[in-house]
């Protein structure tokens, strides 16, 4: 069943990401380009977004254990750290200069052609540089 | 532009309903940066390694589906091949060391009102605006 639904999400999520524009960089970058020609439409996808999974918590927290039988995510950790500024700097950075973040990047790998590719060659560099860097401290 | 608004909650709705789906079913949170990360970089073993590269498969294929049946289209780059190098490793190493990106500090993390999540959000978005304008400076907008 996990897995069923693991690829059931996954398409969702797909779908939704594609429908809503997320797909689209240069609709990102118009919803980040505040000093030019702003589009706020992609805060109703954030907005969207949070209701179905504002309701999820709220029912998580009255069950014992997921439908599965595997475990619920614990309480939130609360700790500011520097990796969490940092990183989500750096993330920031390479979303606005690609209109691009994990999610719709990995959702446009089937039709975005060779420049998803290459940007998602580079995430998957991003991804072992951290594992590196974090062996090293 | 109305049409656009209506696109975005509808999107939003599947996006939300996914990740409660995910939550509620399988327990775990759905983020996009640490499914692909821990699906590839070892973090993630046996059965929560499968379960992570099912949903990529999920992911991955069904809006490319979707957008070979026509039903909706593919969209251009907005940025150079050195753009897209430099971005593609600030956002594989941002989200990892952050440890969520939008879908797992933005949706997952703020509808359950997570301080982490609040603070890492409202940085990436005021460092992607930063980043649309350096785009721009460095010539690299297409």
């Amino acid at each position: 069943m996990r897995l069923l639904i693991a690829l059931l999400s996954g398409a969702l999520f797909g779908a939704g990401l594609l429908v809503s524009g997320m797909t689209n960089p240069a609709k990102v970058q118009g919803w980040l380009d505040i000093f030019g020609n702003w589009d706020p439409t992609l805060a109703f996808v954030l907005g969207g977004a949070i209701i179905p999974m504002a309701i999820a918590w709220r029912v998580a927290r009255r069950m014992p254990c997921s439908v599965s039988g595997a475990a619920l995510p614990g309480p939130a950790p609360r700790h500011i750290d520097r990796p969490l500024v940092i990183g989500s700097a750096l993330f920031g950075l390479g979303w606005g200069i690609a209109g691009l973040c994990p999610g719709p990047a990995l959702a446009s790998l089937g039709f975005g052609g060779a420049s998803i590719w290459i940007f998602g060659a580079s995430m998957l560099a991003g991804v072992f540089l951290n594992a590196a860097l974090k062996g090293k401290s | 532009m109305e049409w656009d608004w209506v696109r975005g909650l509808l999107g939003g709705l599947m996006i939300g309903g996914a990740a409660a789906l995910y939550l509620l079913v399988n327990g775990r949170i759905m983020g996009a940066s640490g499914i692909f990360g821990g699906a590839l970089d070892g973090s993630a073993q046996g059965a929560e390694r499968r379960e992570r590269l099912v949903f990529l498969a999920g992911l991955i294929l069904f809006p490319a589906i979707i957008v070979w049946l026509g039903v909706a289209e593919a969209s251009k780059p907005v940025t150079t091949t050195a753009g897209l190098i430099a971005a593609g490793l600030l956002v594989g190493l941002g989200t990892r060391m952050a440890n969520g990106c939008t879908s797992g500090h933005g949706v997952c993390g703020i509808s359950r009102l997570a301080l982490r999540g609040l603070v890492a959000t409202a940085v990436y978005l005021v460092f992607g605006v930063l980043g649309v304008l350096i785009a721009r400076a460095l010539e690299w907008s297409l």
